[in-house]
């Protein structure tokens, strides 16, 4: 058996995520080849080939794949699955915009965001914003998965797998980059960080997102996110949102300052080891998850916590 | 232009699922249904595109039970202006309702299909792809604005890292994501005149598509519960608690 797992990167660096994919496809089983495609990913390929347990590292270079465009992607990585059972990607956008087309193009149903391998056939995936979860076996000769980051452990860094160069597809495409908006920080990943701090609808502003979350961070050396409602008020950027249809965290340590609790916040950040919440209301929904729980006014609760950390 | 949306009839979003005794499945009985919310947002697109004059029709799909015309209605009452239901009782994959909708797109030959980017049932997020896949058409996913621009769709997508802004030849395939609209509530009139808008009524077998599931459903289960902790007085406990605990 061997797995083909799609490499996260953003040219420079691998993401995490893509670590832990390969302690996923090690629970699957067989032989694990990593694919980066990418411009100029020298340096992402020789970091893939450290990861442990890779067998080799397929290298494709060039300027279509520098923004992994799912049609690019699906060019490139269709032709390949001939040699290969799996498809294994990390559920990043990334995953998710490229796994479905492949597993359509192979005439297989996709199994999205597994938390859990039993056997080479069976996995694990939550439904209704982690409300239920779904154990389901697949007939399909050839299995394509996307994974969880939160529910498997990165793998280590001691290997030294070949890199091979796999040659550019040259179908022509009908789609192409125009621009990005990529908010550079010093911060931790969000989700990679081992403590994140999150602001609600309740900041009012994002003045006030800034003036109250982002000191708590600094001192938490905490990822910053925030709720569906902080985002759609324009309080904080759009992929800091920690949900069902946002990021899914689970770090050390989830403050969850000015936020209720809704089942799909909760979906995003219910696997948190610690979490405290922060909310005025006592009947608050967040305090059903919560470790620790002060009812307070965050406009004088969170100036006051950073402080005293 | 003509445009297509799928739209899912789905347990509403504010209901807590349960999980049946027998770990089948979840409760369906006596469960609000509504429209899958991502898909209220394709339909608000698609009718705004129609009011800025660039779209003449919209047609809306749906594939599940016979209620699924309800689902098919608020997206008439919203403003799209026909419907076709693909009845069946059957669970239908993702794969499935890829393929019965790439043969509903070759009947129909829409410029553009805008489907949501999630199904909250199933938390898939793979149909719009996969329909991009098998029709060849390229894809804009996670949209959080779709410009139209000639042949050309321009959609800017919610990444990981932030926003990306992609060019689509069409007839293209836009999934949406949560901030790309708000949708509009219907109002009675247009509820009224809903019920007079065509709606057609097939079946998979009318499209000869093969919907057996691939996938099997062992077990479906409650999630391990979470104790709720204790309150903390004040700041100063709070503190110390996360120390002791070795959180800070
Ligand atoms: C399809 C769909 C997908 C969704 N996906 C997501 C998702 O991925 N992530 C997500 O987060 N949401 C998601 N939502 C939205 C979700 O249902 C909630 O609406 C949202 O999480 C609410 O955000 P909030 O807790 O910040 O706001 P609110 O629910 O308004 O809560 C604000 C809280 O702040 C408290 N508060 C007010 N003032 C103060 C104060 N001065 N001090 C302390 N506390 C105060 C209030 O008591 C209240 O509990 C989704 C919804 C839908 C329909
Ligand atoms: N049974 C269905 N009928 C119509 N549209 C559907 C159906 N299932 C999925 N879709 C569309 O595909 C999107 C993504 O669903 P999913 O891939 O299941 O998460 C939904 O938001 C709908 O637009």
């Amino acid at each position: 058996m061997a797995v083909l797992i799609i490499a996260d990167h953003d040219n420079a660096a691998l993401s995490d995520a893509t670590a832990k994919t390969v302690t996923a496809a090690q629970a699957f089983g067989g032989e694990i080849d990593v694919l980066v495609a990418g411009e100029c990913a020298a340096d992402v390929a020789a970091e893939a080939a450290k990861l442990t347990g890779v067998r080799k590292v397929l290298h494709a270079d060039g300027v279509v794949y520098k923004k992994q465009l799912a049609e690019a992607m699906e060019a490139l990585i269709v032709p390949l699955m001939d040699g290969y059972d799996a498809l294994f990607a990390p559920a990043t956008t990334m995953g998710k915009n490229v796994t479905p087309r492949i597993a359509a193009k192979l005439d297989v149903m996709q199994i999205s965001d597994i938390i859990e391998i039993k056997d080479s056939a069976t996995f694990v995936r939550p439904i209704y914003a982690g409300n239920a979860i779904m154990t389901v076996s697949s007939s399909d000769a050839k299995k394509v998965v996307t994974v969880r980051g939160t529910a498997f452990a990165a793998a280590g860094s001691d290997g030294s797998a070949a890199i091979e160069t796999v040659s550019a597809s040259d179908a022509p495409l009908k789609s192409s980059f125009v621009s990005e908006e990529v908010v550079k920080s010093d911060r931790p990943e969000l989700t990679a960080a081992k403590s994140v701090v999150s602001g609600g609808r309740a900041l009012g502003s994002e003045d006030e997102f800034q003036r109250l979350i982002v000191p708590l961070a600094d001192k938490l050396g905490a990822a910053v996110g925030a709720s569906r409602a902080a985002v759609d008020a324009g309080y904080a950027p759009n992929d800091y949102q920690v949900g069902q249809t946002g990021k899914i965290v689970a770090p050390e340590l989830y403050v969850a300052v000015g936020i209720s609790g809704a089942i799909q916040h909760l979906a995003g950040m219910k696997d948190s080891k610690i979490i405290v919440a922060i909310n005025k209301d006592d009947e608050a929904p967040i305090f059903q998850v919560a470790d620790y729980g002060l009812v307070a006014d965050l406009f004088s609760a969170v100036p006051e916590l950073t402080e005293a950390l | 232009m003509k445009v297509l949306v799928p739209v899912k009839r789905v347990i509403d979003y504010n209901v807590k699922v349960r999980v049946k005794s027998d770990k089948t499945g979840v409760d369906l009985a006596n469960v609000k249904m509504s429209m899958n919310p991502f898909d209220e947002i394709s339909v608000e697109e698609a009718v705004r595109m129609k009011e800025a004059g660039t779209v003449s029709e919209i047609v809306v799909v749906s594939i599940g039970p016979q209620q699924a015309q309800e689902t098919i209605r608020t997206a008439l009452a919203m403003g799209a202006d026909r419907g076709i239901l693909v009845k069946t009782d059957e669970m239908v994959e993702p794969l499935g309702v890829a393929k019965i909708l790439a043969k509903i797109v070759a009947e129909e030959t829409p410029d553009l299909v805008i489907l949501g980017k999630q199904a909250i049932d199933d938390d898939s997020n793979q149909t719009g792809q996969m329909l991009g896949a098998i029709l060849d058409w390229p894809q804009g996913t996670f949209a959080s604005e779709v410009k139209v621009d000639g042949g050309q769709f321009h959609v800017t997508r919610e990444v990981d890292g932030g926003l990306q802004t992609v060019a689509l030849d069409g007839p293209a395939i836009v999934t949406v994501d949560l901030r790309l609209n708000e949708p509009r509530y219907a109002s009675l009139p247009n509820i009224m005149k809903a019920k007079k808008k065509p709606v057609d009524t097939k079946a998979p077998e009318d499209y000869g598509v093969d919907i057996a599931p691939r996938l099997s459903v062992l077990e479906v289960s409650e999630p391990a519960v979470r104790e709720a902790g204790e309150k903390v007085e004040d700041v100063a406990t709070l503190v110390s608690k996360l120390k002791t605990a070795g959180a800070i």
